[in-house]
């Protein structure tokens, strides 16, 4: 049952894998993600493919390719508008397994009664990272019937879940007998005007309780570079962790899908002009994600990288180990948690040795 | 396999996207097809060609906040005048007023908690996501909205707007959620009846 024979994991309950990590002084919440962010290692998040099913095995299958590489694992909100498993679900199903999942709330589906409960419930699961997010328009998706909700937006959400868990108490300052435990996010676009206004945008977001934040794709680094100056300057650097967001592209023809598609995401022309040009364009796209990471983990203030890699979800891996962030440090790795033996032990007797566990039978035996 | 009860009377829903296609692409496809095409369809079903008025308004920020700063002073000048007729009575025709004169200059909504003063007097409620507090990430390169490409971004637009303003930098304040149960109720009365209290309280503390 015990498992002496394995050496401890970095953020890893001596006591047990599947005890919750001690709280730490200064620390917000109880998770890994903002342990790694705080002890000041450069941290790589990443995006789970959220599955149209209803099979947990595609969750956990999906996870597994992560497995020793990431320091969180988002679970997306309906991104783009788009019906899949609900960042709810996919957090239960994490939680479980042991990740550490980053739960991603878009205003666009739930008002503020429904995104307060599944803050609650989430924490309860053991969700210690929220991503706070408007969420895209409903015509983005593949319901553009939808009614949108938008009854809070990212800004007045964040401040929400910092009431909740800083006061203890909900929007209408009803009590909570146990604050929920949580590391605050956000997302930035620093590619997509009004660019003077996006550093203080951010500083807003910070004001509001944002304590790491995750960009847009990144595809233009000098963009990047002027933002993160100007940030700099108004020391909202020290104020808050910012992971970029990376990502390999397919080929220069999904690129430029992207680029006339999905606003919000700026790909330089010089980005397509180097995918034409290349014999494999899905390995050069991998190349330029290497070469970016390498390029923007210099930029002083940089904290981490957000790896969404949708549907080349296998290169996350290798892309994470080429371009050598972690500096050899592995992230936390999946292993058998305590009670899985337990759980294991308990489903043999049932169903195996023939038992009928009625309360009456559990009565006679216990005379 | 006995077919399920019903399953001749579900609803037609689009056929599954193939390889290459999103599925959202589809449903456009299929969407069915008539002569008539809205102008702009929102979220908000709201049918607008022009923008010029609310963009006039936001070119001159700086001339509407001089105007409102007088013009709430009046109101609140008044206030022995709203109290004595009552303000539930005054109520239907300023409203009347307010909703033609700020619809007309800013395209209001009647959310009946304006910000205007702390958005560059762009309505932040024309926003199809309602944002109060900044743009969102989708905002298109040539500063329009990704939800309606032909309009320009409210927060673009905003941020313009409190540039030219003497209190420009209120649109740092982080705003919160809106109330829904004060939509289609007057911004102007509110302002005004709640201000009159904070002075007669001051004047209550100055004078104990």
């Amino acid at each position: 049952m015990s498992d002496h024979h394995r050496p401890h994991q970095m953020d890893e309950n001596p006591a047990g894998i599947d005890l919750p990590l001690e709280p730490l002084p200064g620390h917000s919440s109880r998770g890994r993600l903002e342990r790694v962010l705080r002890r000041g290692e450069f941290a790589v998040t990443t995006e789970l493919n959220p599955p149209d099913s209803a099979d947990p095995e595609d969750v956990y299958n999906r996870a597994r390719v992560f497995d020793g590489w990431v320091d969180a694992i988002n679970a997306v909100d309906a991104s783009g508008a788009n019906c899949h498993m609900s960042s709810v679900g996919i957090c239960a199903l994490l939680t479980r397994m042991g990740y550490a999942p980053v739960m991603q709330i878009a205003c666009r589906d739930k008002n503020r009664i429904a995104i307060q409960g599944d803050v609650l419930g989430g924490a309860a699961m053991g969700v210690a990272n929220i991503l706070c997010l408007t969420g895209d328009g409903v015509q983005a998706g593949d319901q553009p019937g939808a009614k949108p909700v938008f009854d809070l937006d990212s800004m007045s959400l964040l401040e929400t879940i910092r009431i909740m868990r800083d006061n203890g108490k909900f929007l209408s300052g009803r009590k909570l007998t146990t604050p929920p435990k949580l590391f605050l996010g956000a997302a930035i676009n620093p590619f997509a005007p009004p660019y003077d206004f996006r550093p203080i945008h951010l500083g807003k977001k910070i004001a509001a309780g944002a304590q790491f934040l995750q960009s847009q794709y990144c595809f233009d680094v000098p963009m990047l570079r002027s933002f993160m100056d100007k940030a700099r300057d108004l020391g909202f650097t020290d104020q808050a962790f910012i992971l970029v967001g990376v990502g390999p592209l397919a080929s220069a023809k999904t690129a430029k899908w992207i680029r006339s598609n999905v606003p919000g995401i700026h790909i330089p022309d010089a980005v397509i002009k180097r995918l034409e040009g290349a014999q494999d364009q899905k390995k050069e796209g991998k190349r330029l994600c290497i070469d970016i990471i390498n390029e923007v983990k210099e930029i002083p203030g940089i904290s981490g990288i957000h790896v969404m890699a949708y549907r080349q979800e296998e290169y996350v891996a290798e892309i994470v180990d080429e371009s050598g962030v972690l500096k050899g440090r592995r992230p936390w790795k999946r292993e058998a948690r305590g009670d899985d033996q337990m759980v294991a032990e308990r489903l043999e007797h049932l169903l195996h040795d023939n038992v009928t566990e009625t309360q009456v039978d559990l009565v006679k035996s216990a005379h | 396999m006995a077919p399920s009860p019903g399953s001749d009377v579900l609803p037609s829903v689009p056929p599954a996207a193939t390889d290459g296609m999103t599925q959202a692409t589809m449903v456009k496809k299929t969407a069915p097809k008539s002569d008539y095409k809205p102008a702009d369809v929102s979220p908000q079903r709201r049918v607008q060609r022009s923008f010029a008025v609310r963009l006039w308004s936001v070119r001159h920020s700086r001339f509407l906040e001089w105007v409102y700063l007088r013009f709430s002073a009046m109101f609140l000048h008044l206030h022995p005048l709203w109290k004595a007729i009552g303000y539930g009575r005054v109520e239907a025709p300023i409203k009347f007023v307010e909703k033609r004169v700020k619809g007309f200059m800013f395209d209001c909504r009647m959310c009946g908690q304006c910000v205007l003063s702390s958005t560059g007097m762009s309505c932040p409620m024309n926003c199809p996501k309602q944002l109060r507090n900044g743009p969102c990430g989708g905002v298109r390169a040539n500063g329009n909205c990704e939800v309606e490409p032909d309009m320009p971004c409210v927060w673009v637009k905003a941020w313009e707007g409190s540039r030219n303003m003497a209190h420009g930098d209120n649109i740092l304040a982080v705003q919160k959620p809106v109330d829904q149960s004060l939509r289609e109720t007057s911004a102007w009365l509110r302002v005004t009846a709640l201000a009159a209290s904070e002075r007669e309280k001051s004047r209550l503390e100055a004078g104990a």
